[in-house]
């Protein structure tokens, strides 16, 4: 055993450097900042860049721009910052652009509480851009996960092309905990596939192959072949185009390249499987309050279960179904004046949803959550 | 090598627009300087300037409105070989000011042509931030209300290194641009031309009339010699090369045993300068050095050299799950700031709760163990009382022991500021105070 002393902000940082991450850009911000410490620390020393940006636009600006130059790039930000990227990453989904985002959520609205913790961007992270094409957002539970979903984010945004959310919380963000590094799960690393065709091949930046979702990718500066990219909406050779079907084509594409292979990155955790009664469903750092409240009503005889959901967008809809198919009553406990909760009614429609929420800065207690499954 | 201009996408400007001598200057620029297309990435912006990507055979990037520079940069630092070009309307100049501020402090080696013709084309005519107070523009009497920015002097004075404006119409505007794309650092070519779709349906703009008003302004000829200075991604790269590579993680061995089994909290009470989040980091360290799990959280003012601080660390001989601390097992009441910040703990606790406390300190009404130290006899300064309260504790053979602590300070501190810490807890250690 070798035990180290990190926080969530640091774990996301090494993440990043063991996924190959060679660009950061950010603009400081509470409960950020340190992000951009960390990766300062540990990308220019090897060859990589860390930036700061003159704001958010311009952060999240670079990244766009190094990523589309072939590098792996993340930006980290909070909720005032997330609004101030909303139309970067609107083109990073549109124009396929990897990208990896970390939002460390404080305490909103607005510039709130910089270091009070809040899950109140669930919703946002989903819905904050024009559009409405998915994305995928990855929500760590404590400074363990930081590193494997980063790794993971890392992957996927490399995948499926797309900006990939890291939903993080002051609480974890911020707080030190011992850690085990080398027991970690270390995901295997997935790159981006570049264009594999013929040399008299015409390299199209957007167009797929058959029984492909994804194109494959040529770097703005390839040498021997022209790379575009354009936030307009485009046809497969990346300039714009008008034709209804052509653009129908694309759209679809976008949605289903992410949605129809979310099984494939259902991230979770069950707790006390046994339990036939009540199933918690929750997630980031509410779920350590409620795996201490299922340790609570167990002392009492209730028993409980936990279903501690770490990919929350696409919902993982078949995974949802099934855990909860043996349960008569479902909680979710959120640090939220209840966001998620909304996606687990619209799965569960037949069920009866219960749903607690804080959202004051504080967190929810293991007692406040035992409470409310005692109270039925 | 010929021409980089895309025959099967050919200009598609409004008839007369200033934009098409850009074009073919650009691509005059392009061949002189003999660069292929693969070694060109054309940046547009939004507007009627936003189109040129698409006219030339090169990498071609095309984003949001105003953003052009930022996107550009990113590619530049990805990839410093290539040859980055931006085209912007004086629309994307006003909205991202900041960027093109940015730009000309950080000095990466970017060419940024600037289509200055004085209103927004695309939208439908409205000012922009170089519309003349008097110009009639769709925005009604708003432009008569604001004074249009010079973008060279602008430039200048954030510390552009290559500056140069001129009309779209002389016949070597694109030896500015070759000299510009030449420039190692960051250049601007400001390029004054007529939008006949718009500005000139209701002003009076000829090429005549622009050299006249170019001649009225300040003259800028390119290099500006007081901001030349080393290209960034090459000054980045010195600087970078000579750092050390930086350990972030600490792996700590279990050494000792804890002298306590069991999930304990302690809260740190003080003020800032008391050193109370290095006193909550020792006492993590010192955890680790049993092989206890830890979690650690800190509270301090905002302004940081003022107001409370708190630390909150909680260790464990089982792992962590919720990382709120509960009732503490221990304070280190320091300083009035910090106990206020916790005032509402004080009352719930009972006396398994131990609190290590000044004799000169007042804390609330508890119904906790009270153990009061006398700091000024034993000389302890007040940034002191924080490490020297670890030993008291250590002392009552609360959580950690006293080899835990030391061992813990040798693995934070250098040599010199464990030698000084050491000879304050030795002081404590061998006092009489229990
Ligand atoms: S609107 Fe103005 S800038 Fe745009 S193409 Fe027409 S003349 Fe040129």
């Amino acid at each position: 055993m070798a035990l180290s002393l990190l926080d969530g902000n640091e774990t996301v940082a090494l993440g990043a450097a063991a996924a190959g991450c060679k660009f950061f850009a950010g603009y400081p911000i509470t409960p950020a900042t340190s992000i951009f410490n960390a990766m300062l620390n540990l990308l220019p020393q090897k060859g990589g860049v860390c930036m700061q940006g003159e704001d958010e636009i311009a952060s999240i600006g670079y990244c766009l721009g190094a990523s589309m130059a072939g590098v792996k790039a993340m930006t980290a930000t909070s909720g005032p910052g997330i609004s101030l990227y909303s139309e970067n990453i609107s083109f990073a989904i549109g124009s396929e652009i990897p990208i990896v985002i970390v939002d460390v959520q404080r305490l909103g609205p607005s510039t709130g509480s910089a270091t009070r913790g809040a899950d109140g961007d669930i919703q946002f992270l989903r819905w904050g851009s024009s559009s409405g094409l998915p994305i995928i957002v990855l929500a760590p539970v404590d400074a363990a996960d930081c590193y494997i979903l980063t790794k993971q984010a890392f992957n996927l945004a490399e995948q499926f092309r797309c900006p990939v959310f890291i939903a993080s919380n002051k609480e974890i963000a911020l707080t030190k905990e011992s850690i085990d590094l080398n027991l970690l799960e270390k995901p295997e690393i997935i790159e981006r596939k570049l264009f594999s065709g013929k040399p008299d091949e015409e390299f199209m930046p957007f167009a797929v192959k058959k029984s492909a979702d994804v194109p494959e990718f040529l770097p703005i500066g390839f040498k021997g072949r022209l790379a575009r990219q354009t936030s307009s909406t485009h046809g497969a050779k990346g300039y714009i185009t008008i034709d209804a079907s052509e653009i129908e084509k694309n759209q679809n594409r976008l949605q289903h390249k992410i949605e129809a292979c979310v099984d494939a990155f259902t991230y979770f955790e069950e707790v006390n499987t046994d339990a036939a009664d009540t199933l918690i469903i929750c997630y980031g750092i509410t779920a350590r309050a409620v795996k201490a409240a299922v340790n609570i009503l167990k002392k009492d005889n209730i028993s409980a279960s936990a279903l501690i959901l770490k990919t929350l967008w696409p919902a993982p809809e078949k995974l949802i179904k099934q855990k909860t198919e043996k349960f008569n009553k479902i909680v979710v406990i959120e640090m939220n004046k209840g966001q998620y909760v909304k996606e687990i009614e619209r799965i569960l429609c037949d069920k009866k949803i219960k749903f607690f929420g804080q959202m004051n800065g504080v967190l929810i207690e293991p007692e406040q959550i035992s409470e409310v499954i005692k109270n039925g | 090598m010929d021409s980089l201009i895309n025959k099967k996408r050919p200009p598609l400007f409004c008839p007369g627009c200033s934009h098409e001598k850009a074009v073919n200057a650009l691509d005059k620029a392009f061949y002189n300087i003999k660069l292929s297309g693969d070694n060109i990435v054309m940046v547009s912006d939004i507007g009627c300037s936003g189109l040129f990507d698409t006219f030339f055979n090169t990498h071609a990037f095309h984003g949001l409105h105003g953003r052009a520079l930022t996107y550009a940069a990113g590619i530049k630092m990805a990839n410093p070989k290539l040859n980055v070009i931006v085209t912007m309307g004086d629309g994307g100049l006003g909205i991202g000011g900041a960027h093109l501020l940015e730009a000309c402090r950080r000095n990466l080696d970017i060419t940024l042509l600037i289509l200055n013709n004085f209103n927004f084309g695309m939208t439908g005519g409205q000012f922009s931030s170089t519309t003349p107070a008097d110009a009639i523009v769709s925005s009604g009497f708003l432009n008569n209300l604001e004074k249009p920015f010079d973008v060279c002097q602008t430039a200048i004075a954030a510390g552009a290194s290559f500056t140069t404006r001129c009309s779209a119409y002389i016949s070597d505007l694109h030896k500015k641009i070759e000299a510009a794309i030449k420039h190692k650092g960051f250049s601007i070519v400001d390029i004054w031309g007529v939008c006949p779709g718009r500005y000139t349906k209701k002003n009076i703009l000829t090429p005549k009339i622009i050299e006249e008003k170019l001649k009225k302004l300040p003259a800028v000829e390119g290099t500006v010699s007081e901001n030349i200075r080393k290209e960034y991604t090459a000054h980045y790269k010195e600087i970078t090369s000579a750092l050390k590579p930086f350990n972030m993680v600490k792996e700590i061995k279990p050494e000792f045993k804890a002298p306590e089994a069991g999930k304990h909290s302690v809260m740190i009470l003080g003020s800032a300068g008391q050193r109370i989040i290095t006193a909550g980091e020792i006492l993590c360290y010192a955890g680790l050095k049993a092989g206890l799990f830890t979690t650690f959280k800190s509270d301090y003012n905002i302004t940081v050299l003022r107001g409370h601080s708190v630390s909150e660390a909680v260790l464990s001989d089982k792992k962590i799950i919720y990382t709120g601390s509960g009732a503490p097992s221990v304070i280190l009441a320091l300083n009035k700031e910090g106990i206020t910040r916790k005032k509402a703990a004080f009352k719930t606790l009972n006396k398994d709760t131990l609190i290590i406390t000044g004799k000169d300190t007042e804390i609330p009404a508890t119904d906790a163990k009270i153990f009061r130290v006398d700091f000024k006899k034993l000389k302890i300064k007040s940034n002191e009382r924080a490490l020297a309260s670890l030993v008291v504790m250590t002392k009552h053979n609360k959580i950690i022991s006293y080899d835990m602590l030391t061992s813990a300070l040798k693995e934070i501190f250098n040599q010199k500021i464990f030698n000084a810490s050491l000879e304050l807890t030795e002081k404590i250690q061998n006092s009489d105070i229990l």
